[in-house]
Order: C-alpha cells, then sequence, then structure tokens
C-alpha cells in the first residue's frame, strides 16, 4: 500500500530546490593514500556509511563521540585515531554507521557543531582499513599539527615544528 | 585507450564522457529555477518580478507548455509557503492566455486525484488551498469552488468509514477559507452558511477519545491544548465574526486587480472525492501545540490570538518551510528569519514555538530530533541579539510546567537541551531552578535536572559536570561511571567464586582460549543444584556470574575493549545465556557491573542482541524485573526498551526485503526463460535453475514467519508486563486508600501509551489478539483507557 510521500508522482516528481543537500554531498578532499581510481574512490564515498570526525580534542574520548553521533542513528563502530608512535589519541576518528542515512544526518546535522567545546569536522570515508587510523604526521600524529603555528590546549600545545624551534 | 597513472590523474577511470547537455532540459532548468526563485530577495519589486516572468513563460508557451504546466503543479503542490505568489503568476498567464488556464486547471485535478489516491493527504491540502486561492485571482469560479466543498463536506455524512476520512476533508475546507472565505461568502454566503453550519454540527458529533494520548501537556493552563479541528473551527468562527477580513496573507494579486478581473474564469469540474479503500491511510489527528501568547513579549509587537486565523497561517508557513528546507540548515533559518511581517509579529517567538511544536509532537516529530536542536544553534548565529533570549524564556517556560508534561516530551526535552548546553560551554543559570533540589528526587523537575545532568555528562566528563552546577545541585548529580567489581576487594574472598574469578582474571590477561575458560568454570559449583533441566546443561547463575563479573571488569577501559571482549569469548557467552534464565542472569549481571554507566549498559546490551547472546525478549523481561525496579523510570532504561523494539522491527524488514528481492530474481528468471528459445523443451533443466532459488525463497518465507512472530511476542511480553505491573499499583492503592497519580504511576501510564504511539504502524496489526487476549473489558479502566485512546487514532 502506497505511503505518504510515495515519490513517483507522473505528474510531478520534485524541485532541483528541494533536492538539495549540500552538507551530505562530498568535499574536494580526498585521501591521497587511497588504492585504487578516482572513480572507484569516489564510488565507496557516495555509498559510504563510514564518517572521518576531525578537530577533536587529543582528551575526547570514544564515549563521548558514541554519545554525540549516536543521535543521528545506531553506531556500528568508533575507531580512535592514534599518534602513531605514542598510539594515543590524536584528535580525530572514523564513526560507521549500519545506514548510510544515518550517516548523511550527521554530515548535515553534527557536522560544524561543537564536542568537547569544539567545533568538529566530518567528511565521507570511503572505509576503515587497517593502517587508517594512525595519523600521518612525520612526528606521529596528523599532519596539520605538524606544521600548526597556534597554540590549542586540546591538540598537545603548539604544532611539533614550532616546538621544535 | 592511453594507459593513465591512477591517483595522479583526477579523471582516471571517470565513466561518463562529457557531453553537452541537450538544449531542452537546459530550457527546463532554467524556467524551473526562474519559476522556482520569484518571490526571493530581489533588487526589484515581487509583481515586477511577478509580470516578468508571466511575459517570460507567455512567449515559451507555444514549446514548452507541457513543460511549464508540470512546474507550476510541482509548486503549487511542494512550495505552499509560497501560495499566493503562485497563484497570482497563473492569474497572470490565464489572463494573457484563457486556455492554458484552463489547461493548468485540469492539471491540478489530475494532481489532486493522484495524490488522494496514493495516501499523500498533506500534499493534497496544499492542492486545495491553491484551487481556492484561484478563485482571488479570477482563474476559477467561485460557485464551483463552492462546489467542490460542498462535495468535500458531504463525505462526512458517509457511513462506515473511518473519522479520519471525514476529518481529513473537513480540514481541507476550513483550511482554505482563510484565503477564499471572503471571496466564497461574498458571491454564495447562503450555501456557506449552510456548509458552515453543517461542519458545525460534524465537529460537535465526532468523537475525541485519542486527544489525551497527543497532548503535550496534561493541564489545561495557561494554554489548552486543542484539538486541531477545534482550535480551526474556532479560528473560522472568529473570521467569519470578523466578516472575512484577513490582513496577514501576503496577496501580491492585488496589486494586478484590474488586469485580473478582465480575466475569464474557468469552472472547477465536478469533483467526487475518491472512495474509501482498503488501502487508503489517512493523516493522523494532532493536537496544536501553544507555548506563547501576547504577555510574553510585552515590548514587542502583539502576538496574534490563539483562535486568530492569523496564528493559523503564520504556524502553517513556518511549518511549511521547514519541511520544505530540513536538509539544508542555513538556509532553513534564512528563510525562517525572512518570513514577511517581521515588524508585525514577534516572529523569534512564533519560530521556537513552531519548532518545539515539532520537536514534541505526539507520535513522533516529523523531523529527526537532532536537526532541531542545529536548526535553533543556526537561528542563534543568524540573530545573536534576541533569539537567545526567547530560547531561553522557552526553556524556563518548558522547566516550570514539567509537571504535567507528557513523559516522551520530557525525554526529547532532556535530549534537546542536553545537547543545546553542549554547544554553549554549558552555560546555564542552574540556581533559578533551586525550587528543584527541596522536592522528592521522582518528581518532574528533580528528576529532569537529573537527567539532563547525566546527559551533558555523557557529552562530556564527570569532573566536568561537578564544576558547571552550585555545590547544592550535588544531590542531582550523576554518579561517576566506574564499574563495580564484585570480587575486586581483597575483603570479598569468601564469597563464592572469589577464586574462580582470579583464575579467570589470570587466565584472560595471559590470551586464554574459549575452551580454557570453560575448563576453568567447570569448578564453579551450582547454587541451583535441584533445577537440572533435565537437557545435560543446567543454568548455573554463580557461572555467570563469575564469568561475566570478571570479563567485563578487565574490559572497563572502553567501549572498545568491552566489545571485543564479548566478541572474543561470544562462543562462552553463547554457552552461558543458552536458556532463558542464563540471558537474564547476564542482563543481570551486567547492570550489576555497570550501572553507575547506563550508557555503557546501553551498548552491551545492543551489541549482546545484535551477536545474539540475548534476545529481545529476554532485554523486556529484565527491564521489567524487579532487580531493575529502582531504575525503571529513569530514562536509560526507556532508551534501551525502544531501541530493543527498533532493532527487531529492522529485523522483521531486513529479512522481509530479501525475500522479495529473491521473488524478484526468480520473477526475472521465468521471464528470462519464457522470452528465450522457444524449442527449449528440457523442463528438468529449468527446474533444476529454479530450485535454488525456490529452495531460497521458501527458507526466506520461513525466516520471516519465525521474525514476525519473534516481534509479535515481544509486543505481548511487554504489554503483559506493564498490564500486571500497573494493576498491581492500582490495587494497592485501593486497598490501601491513597492517591492512584503518584510520579510513578503517571510515569509508568505514559511509558506504556509511548510503546502504543511510538510502534503504531506495528501495533496495528496485533489488533485483534491485543483486544481479546489483553485489553479485555475486565481491566482496570485507567489501563483499558488507554488502548481505547491507542484504537481512536486511526478510528
Amino acid at each position: 500500500r502506497a505511503g505518504p510521500g510515495s515519490a513517483a508522482m507522473s505528474s510531478g516528481g520534485t524541485l532541483s530546490i528541494l533536492r538539495s543537500d549540500s552538507y551530505a554531498e562530498l568535499s574536494q578532499y580526498r585521501d591521497q593514500h587511497f588504492r585504487g581510481t578516482r572513480y572507484d574512490q569516489e564510488r565507496l564515498l557516495r555509498k559510504s556509511c563510514t564518517l572521518y570526525v576531525g578537530n577533536l580534542s587529543f582528551y575526547t574520548t570514544e564515549e563521548q563521540i558514541h554519545e554525540l553521533f549516536g543521535k543521528s542513528g545506531d553506531i556500528k563502530k568508533v575507531i580512535m585515531g592514534l599518534d602513531k608512535i605514542k598510539k594515543t589519541a590524536c584528535g580525530f576518528c572514523f564513526v560507521e554507521y549500519y545506514a548510510r542515512g544515518d550517516a548523511e544526518n550527521a554530515m548535515r546535522y553534527i557536522n560544524g557543531t561543537r564536542l568537547d567545546d569544539r567545533i568538529i569536522r566530518t567528511d565521507w570515508d570511503a572505509g576503515f582499513k587497517e593502517g587508517r587510523q594512525y595519523g600521518r604526521g612525520r612526528s606521529g600524529g596528523q599532519v596539520r599539527d605538524e606544521y600548526r603555528q597556534d597554540y590549542d590546549a586540546g591538540r598537545g600545545g603548539y604544532g611539533k615544528t614550532v616546538q621544535c624551534q | 585507450m592511453s594507459r593513465r597513472r591512477h591517483s595522479d590523474d583526477s579523471d582516471a577511470g571517470q565513466p561518463h564522457k562529457r557531453r553537452r547537455t541537450s538544449e531542452p532540459s537546459e530550457i527546463e532548468e532554467r524556467l524551473e529555477s526562474l519559476i522556482c526563485r520569484v518571490g526571493e530577495k530581489s533588487n526589484s519589486s515581487l509583481e515586477s518580478n511577478l509580470e516578468g516572468l508571466a511575459g517570460v513563460l507567455e512567449a515559451d508557451l507555444p514549446n514548452y507548455k507541457s513543460k511549464i504546466l508540470r512546474i507550476l503543479c510541482t509548486v503549487a503542490r511542494l512550495l505552499p509557503e509560497k501560495l499566493t505568489v503562485y497563484t497570482t503568476l497563473v492569474g497572470l498567464l490565464n489572463a494573457r492566455n484563457y486556455n492554458f488556464g484552463g489547461e493548468f486547471v485540469e492539471a491540478m485535478i489530475r494532481q489532486l486525484k493522484e495524490c488522494l489516491k496514493v495516501n499523500m493527504y498533506n500534499e493534497a491540502v496544499h492542492l486545495v488551498r491553491f484551487l481556492s486561492d484561484l478563485v482571488n485571482c479570477h482563474v476559477i469560479a467561485a460557485p464551483s469552488m463552492v462546489a467542490m466543498f460542498e462535495n468535500f463536506v458531504s463525505v462526512t455524512q458517509e457511513e462506515d468509514v473511518p473519522q479520519v476520512r471525514c476529518d481529513w476533508y473537513m480540514f481541507a475546507f476550513l483550511s482554505s477559507l482563510p484565503w477564499v472565505g471572503k471571496e466564497l461568502y461574498e458571491k454564495k454566503d447562503a450555501e456557506m452558511d449552510r456548509l458552515l453550519s453543517q461542519a458545525e454540527s460534524y465537529l460537535k458529533r465526532r468523537q475525541k477519545i485519542h486527544v489525551p494520548m497527543l497532548q503535550v501537556w496534561t493541564a489545561d493552563k495557561p494554554h489548552p491544548q486543542e484539538e486541531y479541528l477545534d482550535c480551526l473551527w474556532c479560528q473560522i468562527q472568529k473570521l467569519k465574526k470578523d466578516r472575512w477580513q484577513e490582513r496577514h496573507i501576503l496577496r501580491p494579486y492585488l496589486a494586478f486587480d484590474s488586469v485580473l478581473c478582465e480575466a475569464l474564469q474557468h469552472n472547477l469540474p465536478p469533483f467526487t472525492p475518491p472512495p474509501h479503500t482498503e488501502d487508503s491511510v489517512y493523516p493522523m489527528p494532532r493536537v496544536i501545540f501553544r507555548m506563547f501568547d501576547y504577555t510574553d513579549d510585552p515590548e514587542g509587537p502583539v502576538m496574534p490570538g490563539s483562535h486568530s486565523v492569523e496564528r493559523f497561517v503564520i504556524e502553517e508557513n513556518l511549518h511549511c518551510i521547514i519541511k520544505s528546507h530540513w536538509k539544508e540548515r542555513k538556509t532553513c533559518a534564512a528563510q525562517l528569519l525572512s518570513y514577511p511581517g517581521n515588524n508585525k509579529i514577534p516572529l523569534n517567538y512564533h519560530i521556537v514555538e513552531v519548532i518545539f511544536a515539532e520537536l514534541f509532537q505526539l507520535p513522533s516529530p516529523p523531523h529527526i530530533e537532532v536537526m532541531y536542536t542545529t536548526l535553533l544553534i543556526e537561528l542563534c548565529k543568524l540573530q545573536p541579539g534576541s533569539l537567545p533570549q526567547v530560547l531561553a524564556q522557552a526553556t524556563e517556560m518548558l522547566y516550570m510546567r514539567l509537571d504535567t508534561m507528557n513523559t516522551t516530551c520530557v525525554d526529547r526535552f532532556i535530549n534537546w537541551f542536553s545537547h543545546h548546553l553542549s554547544n554553549f560551554q554549558f552555560r546555564w543559570s542552574w540556581e533559578d531552578w533551586s525550587d528543584c533540589l527541596t522536592q522528592d528526587l521522582e518528581k518532574p523537575k528533580p528528576k529532569f535536572v537529573r537527567e539532563v545532568l547525566e546527559k551533558c555528562m555523557r557529552l562530556s566528563y564527570h569532573q566536568r559536570i561537578i564544576d558547571i552546577v552550585p555545590a547544592s545541585f550535588s544531590v542531582l548529580s550523576p554518579a561517576n561511571p566506574v564499574c563495580i567489581y564484585k570480587y575486586g576487594d581483597e575483603s570479598n574472598r569468601s564469597l563464592p567464586g572469589y577464586t574462580v574469578a582470579l583464575c579467570l582474571t589470570i587466565a584472560i590477561k595471559n590470551k586464554a582460549s574459549n575452551d580454557e575458560i570453560f575448563s576453568i568454570l567447570k569448578d564453579v559449583p551450582n547454587p541451583n543444584q535441584d533445577d537440572d533441566d533435565g537437557e545435560g546443561f543446567t543454568f548455573n547463575p554463580l557461572k555467570i556470574e563469575v564469568f561475566v563479573q570478571t570479563l567485563l571488569h578487565l574490559a572497563a577501559k572502553s567501549f572498545s575493549h568491552s566489545f571485543s571482549a564479548l566478541a572474543k569469548f561470544h562462543e562462552v557467552f553463547k554457552t552461558l545465556a543458552e536458556s532463558d534464565e542464563g540471558k537474564l542472569h547476564v542482563l543481570r549481571v551486567v547492570y550489576e557491573v555497570w550501572k553507575n554507566h547506563p550508557q555503557m549498559i546501553a551498548v552491551l546490551v545492543d551489541k549482546m542482541i545484535r551477536t545474539q547472546i540475548v534476545d529481545c525478549a529476554a532485554v523486556a523481561n529484565w527491564i521489567f524485573s524487579s532487580e531493575l525496579a529502582h531504575d525503571f523510570t529513569r530514562f536509560y532504561v526507556w532508551e534501551i526498551l525502544h531501541s530493543t523494539i527498533r532493532k527487531m522491527n529492522k529485523h522483521v524488514l531486513k529479512i522481509h526485503k530479501e525475500l522479495e528481492e529473491t521473488k524478484a530474481r526468480l520473477a526475472r528468471q521465468h521471464k528470462r526463460r519464457d522470452s528465450d528459445d522457444d524449442d527449449d523443451d528440457d523442463d528438468r533443466s529449468t527446474d533444476r535453475e529454479d530450485g535454488p532459488l525456490e529452495e531460497q525463497i521458501e527458507r526466506l518465507q520461513e525466516k520471516v514467519e519465525s521474525a514476525q512472530s519473534e516481534q509479535k511476542n515481544l509486543f505481548l511480553v511487554i504489554f503483559q508486563r506493564f498490564i500486571m505491573l500497573l494493576t498491581e499499583h492500582l490495587v494497592r492503592c485501593e486497598t490501601g486508600g491513597i492517591d492512584v497519580f503518584t510520579p510513578w504511576y503517571k510515569s509508568c501510564i505514559e511509558r506504556l501509551q509511548q510503546i502504543f504511539l511510538q510502534h503504531h504502524q506495528i501495533i496495528q496489526q496485533y489488533m485483534v489478539t491485543l483486544e481479546n487476549l489483553l485489553f479485555t473489558a475486565e481491566l482496570d479502566h485507567h489501563i483499558l483507557a488507554v488502548f481505547q485512546q491507542f484504537c481512536a487514532l486511526q478510528a
């Protein structure tokens, strides 16, 4: 039996201004370490249920992430990003949902809001693979923390390059 | 084909070739864009934009008429907040091209019929309103509109149809009158009077048993929570008394009166409402949410009264804006704030009221709850000098009225407020709420504050919460979420199982296998020695206790650690929890270990269901068990129960989908075979092809039936336990001569209502069983009333 919202109406359809869903679109970022073609990567991004979450405080816990991201749907897994050397949290994570729709809602409503008083950023991820939980900066953390000039108490203070001066 | 290096070349592997977009679709996009954007902020006036657009479209009619018709019909259906802009446009087109006007009206009627056929009733209302406003634009003759409304109202005379069907036709009629009441009354006052008197008698005789179930507050003060048709009727009566003078709606067509009144009008063809069928699903009734009136903003413009038609129009339009732009939070906020009439109405108050109306709507909000939190944050960003204050005022008002607020709505208030605070450093004037400190902790206000603080802690950490509240609030602060390991202290060495626990701890730390664990556990004595179930494996609560306590304690560090532990020792869990009693006991032990950390309990229960260590019925029984009685009214318990029910529902849907897909595959296979060469008469090979698929379908069919049976059983268990619990309370109160309405009772009965409301579609399937087995006439009338209210929702 047809329920409310049946999309296929022969006399109408919808309007492109109502289809607009900019928060759920792919960003410009593409993981340079991805193994495969650009096309493969984008195909995976478009059906992914996994989000990359950035700008976390080093002290933000899996539990906090679970609570916040649980607001858009049931979470399958949270994988904390780790410093490659120290194996401690280094300010990013992956959140995988069971359903893509739930990940889309996270992009629409959780991206750009605060966790631990920090504006966090979410982006589509092609899917977790072993090794991707580690920072890619020379010092073991994320690249952005290598060269950063400002002082960020939640992310180890000054950037690594500045610290070494 | 040239070889391309992969990750360097951004075009590598692109499957689509870039080709010139074909002209017609470009033009269609341009037309759609032009039409959709008329009425937005512009350097020119709305009138000159409409005039210009009408000219462009008129010129395009010879080549693109059907596209223009389609676009206009679609905006009529999907952009109701811009109703009068588009009716004016159609009016101008009709004045320039009479035939086009006629074709448009016909297309609209076709679209209306189609909407009704596929149960798109909300969109159908927009179409009816559009048609009625076309009377104001001289496109449709008033008498023919009245005739359509006469057919609508006569639906209320139909026999043996659901009340919700008659409700819809009445709503479609009455809710169009703010736009067209004046014109229709001027042309056909006798007929309109007759229609209104028929409306009045229908509204008097229709039943309203469902209303209490849908009200956000049970109290009538300060604002009654009116049934939606009752409220609309009062609004229309007041409009009539004001001689149909309506000053809020923007009517661009007034500026074009001289042009439009020269136009020839069309008659609506006679419209017979499609008959009621078994597949018809009408909208559920609603209760109008009100939290503000003119006294709440004494400095600003006066808020239209609850029975003014302006209030109705404003609320309708704001709801429509949210419906159009819910995916785009910045656009949504901007559109809400640019609603016309900003200096004549307290727009911020209307916006906040409409958003809370949706958030608190029963049975469910139209959109996902988190959307409203983020939308309110966007609105605060755009109006930092005014909106936060209105929001704070609203929060204060909601807090003041917690005593009579529906439990489900309190849940949503808790979730919203804690999440909102986490975006603003948890800044709040908690001392203003010190009155709750002197109340019994089970009362709604202190309970609310406790739950909010617990949720705030989940989004931050324990010490943060201690820091943000005054010291006096420590009685309401959440417990430090640490695990309780009963075998931890040396002083506990006299406990049975203590030594085994030690043994287990060492073994697990040394990466023992499941088999090794089993052999260690063999030494645990069984306190239920006599309850051998004869199947060879007895339920041994002590074994379960020792194993689960120890493992959870070792894995306490994080969710991931605990999930790994569940996965690694899955076999042990499955064996220990094989019986129903085993499952129940596992849940009990999880609670004993983690009762300070409800969030951990919730995620563990979720994982155990998903890995089939426990089943949904076990969780339901555990929630109603005496061990959990102390936490029975805590929010987290109901989050767990509803999450459990949702998992069950999703599971049934998933297998059903698999079954349908496999059936479709078989059908495609048959089709392929039938269309293949006709002289293939080897029947046995075709049977062999079908075999695996047919077997699969049979297996899936069994799986579906078994899942549906489990689902039904889950609901029956839940209802049964509710009835037992509530009956016990009612009997105790009666014999003891004490008042039934304790805070616990209110919470419990509303939790029962919540089950019905949140899962109403599934529960509808069980009506006969529920009526005959559980909700029989012998039941206490307090409990039976909940069931009867539920039945009334789709009656």
